[in-house]
């Protein structure tokens, strides 16, 4: 009686197995698994890895040509007590925030404009792209000469109308390094906003402004009330990746001051490399740069909440 | 509610001019309707008493202001939009109470305005829904609602049933035009479809490539169309127009292509010989054995109706009948045109001959 029991338990155990094989056979989700499985590998090798990779060695005392050992938070406890990486810390966020406040209303206010019913509006669209074009590089060295300290074209321009007497040290003062690379950065950043944001406006029905214009709309109401709300989306999407960039800037910095005059406009990114490949510390320079993540998933946790599809995006549309 | 003069109105996009020299005179708490077809300049025209669209030449008064210069907010005017033009971020309340909420106007008093308009147009249960959230019929009170709440002078309509299914459209038909029995606010209306203009309108005002045809009411558009245009383009299926010349040798009769002879009534005074065109609607005709014969291609039953196409001396028309009868393409029936009931144009000027 218990055998034939345990049998008959054996063989719906096998049958089960087979008819799930069977199911899974048919099953859409497990052939969706196949699927994406390249993507994945692909995602893995080229983000993921990378990513953990860098993180392993800032657990890692590793230089350039020597394999590390794991010390645990050791790199992180030695960055706590060192000024320069706080002061790096300090520059990023005054350089990532000053630019990024003025990129957008800079960039707002040229996509308005580029908005309206301009003469040539293809052309002004074109060039407002420029900054965006040239290789970063490129445009490093031009302010680079810009600012130089004795060929520097506005300190020539001010001198020749008396402002003042002697040339500005442009990117040898503290300050005034500061000063010029944000104002670089937004130079460049500025078209990414200007367009993006310009593709948004013309997504707004013009319907919408006559019936506003109708409805007894000013100029300021009509932008209060209907372009901001309708372009808060798109603001959301361009601010956050203006803000990724210009966190993890390294070119325009590297090109114009190297970080310096005293470290004062080295940023997170550029310490980092020169901590772990000029100075050959890959332990604490993957330290540096792993210590941006926090800022980074900030950040992006800001923009995914305020990306979530606002209520009057939602639901069917009847057409 | 006021009334609305148009004065000789012109305008010019650049050097082209899209609309010559327009009068209307729209009195209190009509409807109105401006009707053609697309590019006849209906919308620029509404658009300019919109105040949307500036005036090259002659004068708009709404009530007894001269309003070329007024800003539309100024001009105590609403609109409905063709696609509605819904703030899509805002919810149903808030759209339509969005131009008192600009005017300043105290929150229980939008509130309450907003609760009437909805409860007119039936909106009272979508007032916190969000225009994504609704039908194209819900959309289009909504539109309604916007510009009921702002109890306006003078309502403005642009095409504002074209982007709804046929059913929907001929609902809607009545409920705008129940609206206006009930508010009694002076209404422009401007659509392409002349079944809405029929139905809806007070008075037609039919345009055409920037002028007006006619001004009438439906029927007297109907029944005695001014030109070939308003004849062919008021009615639906469209007029038959046969040419031809007016004979007057024995009883008046005209003459059309091959010889076939149709009655008339009377010929109209010197139109002897003269090219005419012979119009008659496809549901005046009868058959009779005095008809003249025609070939029967194609028929067409609705189920109300039947529509029956046939050549006539090599002339396609259209007959309507009432009543149901077993053709078929390649019968050759008899066709009598209603001799009291039909229209006779200059072929050249267009113009009406007869009386």
């Amino acid at each position: 009686m218990a055998d034939i029991a345990l049998d008959h338990k054996a063989g719906t155990l096998a049958a089960r197995a087979a008819a799930a094989w069977e199911r899974l056979k048919v099953n859409r989700n497990w052939l969706g698994f196949w699927f994406m499985l390249p993507a994945m590998a692909f995602l893995i090798l080229f983000l993921a890895y990378p990513l953990g990779l860098g993180i392993w060695i800032s657990f890692t005392d590793a230089r350039i040509g020597r394999a590390g050992e794991f010390i645990g938070l050791e790199n992180y406890q030695w960055l706590t007590d060192d000024s320069i990486f706080w002061l790096s810390v300090f520059n990023t966020l005054l350089y990532t925030a000053v630019a990024s406040v003025f990129k957008f209303a800079i960039g707002l206010y040229l996509a308005l404009l580029l908005n309206k019913n301009l003469p040539f509006k293809a052309i002004l669209r074109a060039l407002v792209l420029i900054p965006f074009i040239v290789p970063t590089v490129l445009s490093a060295l031009a302010f680079w000469w810009i600012f130089d300290a004795q060929f520097s074209i506005v300190s020539w321009a001010l001198r020749q109308l008396g402002v003042i007497e002697q040339n500005i040290n442009f990117l040898g003062d503290a300050n005034w390094a500061r000063f010029c690379v944000i104002f670089a950065n937004i130079w460049r950043g500025v078209p990414f906003v200007a367009i993006t944001l310009l593709a948004g406006l013309q997504t707004v029905q013009p319907s919408l402004y006559e019936a506003a214009t109708i409805d007894g709309a000013t100029r300021w109401q009509m932008f209060r009330y209907i372009t901001y709300p309708l372009l808060t989306p798109i603001i959301a999407v361009v601010m956050t990746f203006s803000v990724l960039f210009t966190f993890t800037d390294f070119q325009l910095i590297w090109a114009m001051t190297r970080g310096g005059p005293v470290n004062a406009t080295h940023l997170m990114a550029t310490l980092s490399y020169q901590r772990a490949i000029i100075g050959g510390y890959l332990g604490e320079g993957a330290a540096i740069s792993s210590a941006m993540i926090p800022f980074l998933l900030t950040a992006i946790m800001i923009s995914w909440f305020g990306l979530q599809r606002r209520k009057w995006q939602h639901g069917e549309a009847h057409d | 509610m006021a009334s609305v003069l148009i004065s000789d109105v012109k305008k010019a996009f650049g050097a082209v001019y899209v609309i010559h020299g327009v009068d209307i005179d729209i009195g209190d708490g009509e409807f109105v309707v401006l009707v053609g077809p697309s590019g006849c300049g209906k919308s620029t025209l509404l658009r300019m008493i919109a105040g949307l669209e500036n005036i090259t030449v002659g004068e708009i008064r709404i009530g007894n202001r001269v309003v070329n210069h007024v800003p539309p907010k100024e001009r105590d005017i609403a609109m409905v939009f063709q696609n509605y033009a819904l703030y899509p971020h805002m919810t149903v309340a808030a759209n339509m109470g969005f131009s008192l909420k600009l005017r300043g106007a105290p929150k229980e008093e939008i509130d309450s305005r907003v609760r009437r308009a909805a409860e007119i147009l039936g909106l009272t249960p979508y007032l916190d829904r969000y225009p994504r959230q609704l039908s194209g019929g819900q959309r289009q009170r909504v539109a309604m609602g916007r510009a009921i709440v702002r109890d306006p002078q003078v309502f403005l309509f642009d095409e504002p049933l074209s982007n709804l299914d046929a059913k929907l459209r001929v609902a809607m038909r009545t409920e705008i035009k129940e609206l206006h029995q009930r508010l009694r606010t002076t209404t422009i209306y401007v659509t392409h479809d002349q079944i809405e203009a029929m139905t809806m309108a007070d008075k037609i005002v039919v345009m055409h490539d920037g002028i007006v045809e006619q001004i009438g009411a439906p029927l007297d558009l109907y029944d005695r169309p001014a030109n070939l245009f308003v004849a062919g383009f008021i009615g639906s299926p469209a007029m038959n127009f046969i040419k031809g010349r007016v004979t007057t040798d024995g009883a008046a009769a005209f003459e059309g292509p091959n010889g076939v002879r149709l009655p008339l009534a009377t010929a109209p005074a010197s139109s002897d010989g003269r090219p005419a065109v012979y119009g008659i609607r496809p549901e005046h005709f009868t058959i009779a054995d005095d008809g003249v014969e025609v070939e029967i291609v194609v028929v067409e039953p609705t189920g109300s109706e039947t529509q029956v196409f046939a050549s006539l001396g090599g002339e396609e028309i259209v007959a309507v009948f009432r009543e149901r009868h077993p053709f078929k393409p390649g019968d050759r029936i008899r066709l009598k045109p209603n001799p009291t009931l039909v229209h006779l144009f200059d072929e050249t000027t267009g113009k009406r001959l007869n009386a």
